[in-house]
């Protein structure tokens, strides 16, 4: 093989782009994000469905509400223990968890994700 | 000979890529498990009890009715609470206007199908408002290939999703009554004031009327309906003993471009 | 075979550095346009389809002209045009991949796109859009690069891209005749709902890319070892000479019809490209010199000594190109869509940066061409067929 040293050069380059994340970021890790609960969140004891649910979950519910308020025109959640809910990211979620950056973005930021949603969807702590 | 593995090496690569996509989209639509606890019933979806229902909502405007002063709390009244923003008073910029409901002359409200020669004095002058159709048969429904604009079968409202629109502006093409407007840029920064009940857009996508359908929701009017001191009358056009309809059966009114078969929901006395 | 793109002399790698150059900066463009929105093209609530759209309408015409290559050669076995259907095919290609980058470019949420076909609504014409243009792709290449590598090997084709070569024939047919429907069926455009514009469509198609492929192997023949040959050069002139003829008789059928008929609202849309309408008028000195161009090209075309003095027909090429790119191009879209649904004017003119975008995706075309042209020239030298 006459290619072997372009190869071999080429393997590692791309070793090192595949592996950039890992030791880009070594000893630099942060702790897992604190989100904080407002008093009225609180007082609720249990969101529309129980945490853990709704940490792994709440995308999907809120894709789902999408469909069902724009397109089917049902805007009233009723969750598994019989409790309606306004299907509304602005008026139910953000009602109780107003303090969208220390809640909502505490997480965001951390796993590097930007949802679209807060283009259009308005929350408490905007000023206008 | 170097060509023959490189291609059976790109082969195996692509076959590779193509087996872990589909096995990786496969487990992707495996059910989901809940996880939630102590489960009674699944969740389900209702309306509110308030809401307003109909089969086919339509519109009668009473052109009698209206004056210049009107027209302006029409589109207040609907551009306000749906934050429709104002790039004409803000960047003085025409090009990139929004607009759901606005007023416009006789001979651009009804180009065609009715002629202007000689046009009696109170229609001459007076500007009419014009809409959204939210016609029967809707060209625009037709034409979105993503079915982003849709026409709701439960009332017969023809609504936007603006979470699938592509803002591929073929529904503005399609449309016969330039309803539609398209958000050329963020709208934000031409929005006077955003009523925090309501969102916004985002650029990229088509907006237009939506006969009020989250104020339906609630058991209210459309905003315009509100405002028009009942010069614009509201209603199911298929029940027959809605007000709408004991309108339409004293009065003479008009739809905009009957000839192309839209098959329009919002009627003009005039 | 892609490695006879990899070999080549100073012009060609300047010619690929300039493209570059142009694909880079009308990608920062777009970028541009991605953050602040389609408001930096001149389109505005009236004129919502612009210069974006036209280009690749106009192109989807050039892509669906391979089949005047394919058809007489594979069907008909006219052995003229052998050595220069893959040059068809390749064209077909540069041009559809091109018209897919014009409407990724043109869409408002480009990220949505796949919403077309997990939605998949076969009632709307783009969806049809979507499937026939990335079919015609996927054939072109499929068609074309074995083809040529069968051609190399010194071997006959593969008996199954038989089937796939008769289906491509119909397919290119396809191609613009669903282009023509996205606009044919609109109710509220009267200057597109006519049942002739699918006719016209193809019509333009088959004089403009023939027109353009002329061009290029006269451009071949001039900077590479591959000739072409006069014969399939003279029978691709009679091809655009034809097709120029029909488009423009379709053309004066419209004119009649609008104005013999005198229904305002259909002669309102010529008026305004051809006279100006209620004062505004800045296509008009563009669509006269369409006018222009095409019809000197056809005189040209018909005079039997001017189509075969290949420099004559080289301009008469040009002429018919240029003019049927302003007419499709410029004047189709702005035509339908002023006046407005409500016989409103608002005019319509490229921005800058919409023009630097549109020249990134057309360099990004020629890209790809000049690649897949530089493997065809190389086979042929290799396998001897390149002088005739």
């Amino acid at each position: 093989m006459k290619d072997k040293g372009k190869i071999v050069a080429g393997l590692i380059i791309f070793f090192m782009f595949v592996t950039f994340p890992f030791w880009y970021n070594h000893g630099a890790a942060s702790t897992a994000p604190e989100v904080v609960l407002t008093p009225k969140a609180k007082a609720a004891k249990t969101c529309i469905a129980d945490k853990e649910f709704m940490r792994t979950e709440h995308m999907q519910i809120l894709d789902e509400w999408r469909d069902t308020v724009v397109r089917d025109g049902q805007r009233v959640y009723v969750n598994e223990h019989g409790k309606e809910y306004v299907a509304s990211l602005s008026d139910t979620c953000m009602d109780c968890h107003s303090n969208k950056a220390e809640f909502c973005d505490r997480c965001h930021n951390y796993a590097s994700v930007t949802p679209y949603c807060w283009d259009c969807h308005t929350y408490p702590e905007e000023k206008k | 000979m170097m060509e023959n593995s490189r291609r059976s090496f790109l082969k195996i690569a692509g076959y590779s890529i193509l087996g872990v996509s589909a096995g990786s989209m496969l487990i992707g639509m495996t059910p989901k498990l809940t996880g939630a606890s102590s489960k009674t019933a699944l969740p389900e979806y209702i309306k509110r009890p308030e809401a307003k229902t109909a089969t086919r909502w339509g519109m009668v405007i009473d052109t009698r009715k209206i004056d210049h002063e009107m027209n302006e709390k029409l589109q207040e009244a609907c551009h306000e609470i749906h934050n429709v923003p104002d790039h004409i008073a803000k960047f003085d910029n025409k090009n990139h206007e929004i607009k759901w409901i606005w007023a416009t002359e006789f001979k651009h409200a009804f180009p065609s199908d009715q002629d202007d020669q000689f046009m009696v004095d109170r229609l001459a002058h007076v500007e009419i408002p014009v809409l959204c159709n939210h016609c029967d048969n809707p060209p625009c429904v037709q034409a979105c290939p993503t079915k982003a604009t849709f026409k709701r079968e439960s009332d017969g409202i023809v609504l936007m999703d603006f979470h699938r629109c592509i803002g591929c502006r073929f529904c503005m093409a399609a449309c016969p009554y330039g309803a539609r407007s398209f958000n050329f840029r963020d709208p934000r920064p031409a929005i006077e004031k955003i009523d925090m009940a309501f969102p916004t857009r985002m650029k990229g996508v088509v907006e237009k009327c939506n006969f009020c359908a989250e104020r339906l929701a609630k058991g209210k009017e459309p905003a315009c309906v509100e405002a028009s001191e009942g010069a614009l009358v509201f209603g199911d056009l298929n029940d027959p003993e809605s007000e709408i309809r004991k309108l339409l059966a004293e009065q003479f009114a008009i739809r905009r471009k009957p000839n192309l078969g839209t098959f329009p929901s919002v009627f003009y006395i005039v | 075979m892609l490695e006879k793109a990899l070999k080549g002399n100073k012009s060609y790698w300047m010619w690929l550095g300039g493209l570059t150059v142009l694909i880079a900066v009308g990608f920062i463009f777009y970028l541009r346009q991605l953050e602040f929105g389609l408001g930096i093209t001149g389109m505005n609530r009236d004129v919502t389809w612009g210069f974006y759209i036209a280009q690749f309408t106009f192109l989807v015409g050039v892509a669906a002209s391979a089949v005047m290559l394919v058809l007489p050669y594979y069907l008909h076995d006219y052995k003229a045009f052998g050595k220069i259907t893959v040059l068809g095919e390749f064209l077909a290609v540069s041009a559809v991949l091109m018209c897919m980058l014009f409407i990724v470019v043109d869409l408002g949420q480009p990220m949505r796109l796949l919403n077309v076909i997990i939605y998949p609504t076969p009632y709307s014409m783009l969806f049809w859009d979507m499937i026939v243009l990335n079919g015609y792709l996927l054939l072109n290449i499929v068609i074309g690069w074995n083809v040529l590598d069968a051609e190399r090997n010194g071997v006959p084709y593969e008996k199954w891209l038989k089937p796939l070569i008769y289906l491509s024939i119909p397919w290119a047919v396809s191609i613009h005749t669903v282009t023509a429907f996205l606009y044919s069926g609109l109710p509220g455009r009267g200057y597109w709902l006519t049942a002739v514009l699918a006719p016209r469509f193809l019509a333009s198609a088959f004089a403009g890319g023939p027109a353009f492929l002329i061009l290029l192997a006269l451009l071949l023949r001039k900077f590479t070892s591959f000739d072409a040959g006069k014969k399939p050069i003279q029978t691709l002139a009679k091809i655009v000479t034809y097709a120029a003829i029909a488009n423009l008789f379709f053309f004066l059928c419209e004119v009649f019809v609008a104005f013999y008929s005198q229904i305002p609202e259909h002669m309102d849309h010529l008026k305004y490209l051809f006279v100006g309408l209620h004062g505004h008028g800045v296509l008009v000195p563009w669509m006269w010199t369409s006018m222009f161009l095409i019809v000197t090209a056809i005189v040209l075309l018909i005079i039997p000594a001017a189509r075969q003095n290949e420099n004559v027909l080289a301009v008469a090429c040009a002429f018919i190109f240029i003019g049927i790119w302003i007419d499709k191009g410029l004047g189709m879209i702005s035509g339908g869509f002023v006046p407005n649904p409500l016989h409103e004017v608002n005019e319509y003119v490229p921005s800058g940066p919409e023009i630097l975008i549109t020249l990134g995706v057309y360099a990004t075309g020629f890209l790809v061409l000049t690649i897949l042209y530089k493997v065809v020239v190389g086979v042929k030298e290799e396998t001897g067929e390149s002088r005739r």
